[in-house]
Formats: structure tokens, sequence, C-alpha cells
């Protein structure tokens, strides 16, 4: 099993860490070529504007688009941003292949991030510490999407951080900033079972 | 790192703002990246659309500070406001090194990052900024690993080389970042014993020295500044191990800031790659014309301040 990490810009070696500590191979993306034969792929946390015009001038937004409508796909923070259908402005590149709408710095400056421990759905019953970094936030979820949007966390007040769609995982918060493997062991499952599907 | 100087943030639903994974973490976000420094709100707009992960707002730009002489200082409240309104991605600004009360006025303006910086003159020859008591994180200059542990322990959050700003030189940048990965691929090798001598002898806390080695790297996103003024310049640094780029002066002191402001991201990401660097190193226009480092006098020098 082989997954790719967007390279453009941003946390990347923080997410090949991770896949590292889980004995996954990864693979460095940042030309369209870099994503043949690779099973899953994650778009990290960065600067999303940086990530879009790297990402149109290298010709990889089709490609990326391609591969993120077949193969398990995992955006935290600006990656979430850039699979999101609709961020409320049309001058940056996205990819637009996730049924959610996403608000860019949502939580307002630096001195607002913050980090909370939160519960998520899919994991077992222990919270997970989400650390929020100038973090985004999913203000509305297609409800006819298919297939479903779930969501799989959320603030105390109710606000989303965290959905999946099918194959597709989007999170406002960066698990590759913490020791706790958990979501990144979720996501190799979702990349292992599409794969022997 | 466990320093624990979060606040809660009084929503009584357990969020800690201000620890030092959020502040370290905004610099791991801008690694691979290029933060531009811009006077104006146009400028900034210019470096945002050409793939800018930060700016830098000031006043005037290191070069012209050098060209003016006199006593450099943060910038006005409402030019760094400007620049903010303008543009999406994270602003920083600068203070004087020790100068605790611009930080406290650049962290109330809601500035993302704040750079206690030798290019500003200084306010203390002691002390820097107590940077643990703040919120908003910080970037310090460093020459070497030292210098870099010593900011780190007072809460740098993030730490670039000092290079020779305003000149256009890459030369003292190249220096710094290799005399920092030399240090810190040799303490690799060091037992205990002689990781004590060594952090003595560079006058470091021993325990950050340990973790230094133990990672094989800085504690914290190390990024090159001093210098760059050129895609090759920039991808020599991403090469010679730092994180991202700084280009203070070498932007908007040549011929077609755009241009080559967009040649130097492409060339931070792909700085492996020669057949990018060919590409986008062709008709750049006019570079900043440069000061050769060798020819300051000790005195001009700016890498010579912080403590």
């Amino acid at each position: 099993m082989k997954v790719g990490v967007l390279a453009l810009q941003g946390a990347f070696i923080e997410h090949e860490k991770k896949l590292h500590a889980l004995g996954i191979e990864t693979v460095q993306v940042r030309l369209p070529a870099q994503l043949d034969g690779l099973d899953g792929l994650i778009i990290p946390g960065g600067e999303s504007t940086v990530i879009g015009k790297l990402a149109a001038e290298y010709k990889l937004i089709e490609p990326l688009r391609a591969f993120a409508s077949d193969k398990p796909t995992w955006g935290t923070c600006a990656g979430m941003i850039f699979l999101a259908r609709d961020i409320g402005n049309d001058r940056q590149p996205i990819l637009g292949v996730m049924d959610i709408t996403v608000n860019r710095n949502a939580f307002g400056r630096q001195i607002d991030s913050f980090e909370q421990a939160l519960p998520v759905t899919v994991l077992d019953d222990a919270p997970f510490n989400a650390v929020f970094i100038r973090a985004p936030l999913v203000t509305a979820v297609d409800a006819a999407a298919t297939p479903p949007v779930e969501i799989l966390s959320t603030l105390p007040d109710g606000r989303i951080v965290a959905v999946q769609q099918g194959h597709l995982l989007a999170t406002a918060f960066h698990p590759e900033l913490t020791d706790d493997l958990r979501l990144h062991t979720y996501f190799a499952q979702m990349v292992r079972e599409r794969a022997s599907a | 790192m466990t320093s624990t100087n979060g606040h809660q943030n009084g929503n009584g639903t357990g969020a800690e703002t201000g620890t030092w994974r959020v502040k370290a973490g905004l610099a791991q976000m801008l690694k691979g990246g290029v933060i531009m420094d811009v006077v104006t709100p146009e400028q900034a707009k210019i470096a945002e659309d050409a793939g800018a992960s930060a700016v830098m707002a000031l006043e005037r730009i290191p070069a012209d500070i050098r060209a003016h002489g006199g006593v450099a200082r943060m910038s006005d409240p409402d030019m760094i406001e400007g620049i903010k309104e303008a543009v999406s991605i994270p602003v920083m600004a600068k203070c004087r090194i020790g100068h605790f009360v611009e930080a406290r006025i650049l962290q109330s303006l809601g500035i993302d990052y704040i750079d206690e910086s030798e290019v500003l003159t200084p306010a203390d020859e002691e002390n820097h900024v107590n940077k643990h008591k703040f919120t908003v994180p910080f970037v310090c200059g460093a020459r070497n690993l030292g210098e870099a542990l010593r900011r780190v322990n007072e809460g740098a959050a993030m730490i670039r080389t000092k290079g020779e700003a305003g000149t256009g030189d890459v030369v003292e940048a190249v220096r710094h970042a290799r005399m920092m990965m030399s240090e810190i691929r040799r303490i690799q090798n060091m037992d205990e014993d002689e990781l004590f001598t060594f952090a003595k002898n560079i006058q470091a806390p021993y325990d950050l020295v340990v973790e230094t080695a133990r990672l094989g790297r800085l504690p914290v996103v190390n990024f090159a500044a001093g210098g760059v003024a050129t895609p090759a310049d920039a991808a020599l640094m991403m090469e010679l191990g730092m994180d991202g780029v700084f280009v203070g002066s070498g932007i908007f002191k040549s011929g077609d800031p755009a241009k080559r402001a967009r040649a130097i991201v492409e060339a931070t990401t792909h700085f492996k790659d020669a057949d990018v660097l060919v590409r986008v190193s062709r008709n750049l226009g006019e570079a900043m014309v440069g000061i050769n480092v060798s020819s300051l006098a000790e005195a001009d020098k700016i890498a010579k301040r912080g403590w």
C-alpha cells in the first residue's frame, strides 16, 4: 500500500511521519505523474491559496480531481478547503469534490487558534486532541448528496469540524501535530478497504 | 517541548489558545513556503497572488533601512492594518529586540506572528522579549545553534537565519544555515558527557541541546532569511535543510516583482527539480543591485545584533 502526500507547501512531512509510524510507504506529490500507483492521498495543512496556485500552475487540478473521485483522499485544514465544493469565493483554485461548504479562517487570527479535546464518532470513546490553526469550518453539508456526508466531529456548540463522504475524509484540525495515530489509522483502513474492493 | 503557557478562551468548553503546539504549529503550516516583505497593501496583494504563504508588513524594507540609517522601529499600526485587510494569508510584523511593548501592541493588532528582529534597531542590549508571556507566536533570527536554542528557550516558536538583510547577498544566510546544520550533525554523534560540555560552550539550555540531537533538527521550524534574491538562492537554502524562505528586499527591489515572486515560490517547492529551476530562472528582469557583504564595514552588519 502506497499513500501520497501532496507536497506543494505546508506540513506534509508531519503526515508522512505518521504514516511511516504505521508502516505505510509514502510518496511526495508535486507533479501529476507522481500520483501513478498510489492507493490514497493526503492533502496537508498549509496555505490553501498557495497549494491551489501551485496545483494549477503544475497542471495538477484535473489529475487530483480524477484521483479523489476514485481513491481515498483526506484533507486536513487547507486540505479540507481544497476538497470542498463551495468556499464562498472563486479567487482560488479548489478541487470541489466534497459536497460541503467551508469557511476559511473561520475562527479569526492566529491568537484565536486553539486546541481542544473532541469526540470523533468513528474512533473509540477517548476524545481526540484537535489542534485548530487559523482553521476553517464546515458551515453546511449537502443533505441530498450521494454518498451522504457524515458528520464525524463537532465543537461543543455544534459547529462541524470533521466529515466523511464515502472515500473522502476532511478535518478542520491537524491530527498530524499530535502523537495520536488514531485518525491516520482510520484513514489507512479506508485506503486498505478500497484497495482490496 | 512542554511549555504550558496556554489560556482558556473563556467559553467554558475547554478550548485552549496560545499553547506551544498552536504557536509552533502555524510555523509548521508555513513550511515549504515563501514569506515576503511588503510595505503597502498593493505589494501585499502582489505577494499573495504570487503564492506567498505569509507576508511581513513593514514600513521600509531592509535595503531602505540600510540606506536611510537612523533608528528603525515598529511600523505604524495603521499601515499594518491596511496590509492585514488586503490579504487572507497570515501577516507578520517586526518589533525591536527586547521591546516587549511594541510586541504587546502587535499582539493587540491581531498580527499572526511577530518577528523580534535585528533588522530594527535593538531596544535592549541585554535581554530579548520573554516570548512565553504572549499568545501570539514569535520568530527570531539566529546565526548558530546556541543562538537559536537561546531564542527557543525564551519562547520563540520559529527560527530563521539572520543572513545579512538588505544586501541581496546570500553568503551570510548560507554561513548561518551551514553552521546550524553542521552543529546539529555533530551533536547527533556525541555522548551525554560531551553534550553537557557542548551545551555550556554554545550557551544553550542542556535540555534543548539533547532534544535537538534526538530530533536531528531544531525543535521548531527553521527558515532561511537575509540576502535571498533569486529562485536559485531559495532552492540553495532549501537544499541546505531550511524549512522555507523569507525574502525581504529581493522581490520589491527588483525589476519585475510579481514575476520574481512567483519564480521564488516555485523554486522553493520544486527545489530539487533542475528543469523547474531553469524555467523559472529565465527572463526575470533585473535583480536587486545588492551589496557585497565582504565590502560592508563591521559596524554596518545587522546580523551582529542580538545576544
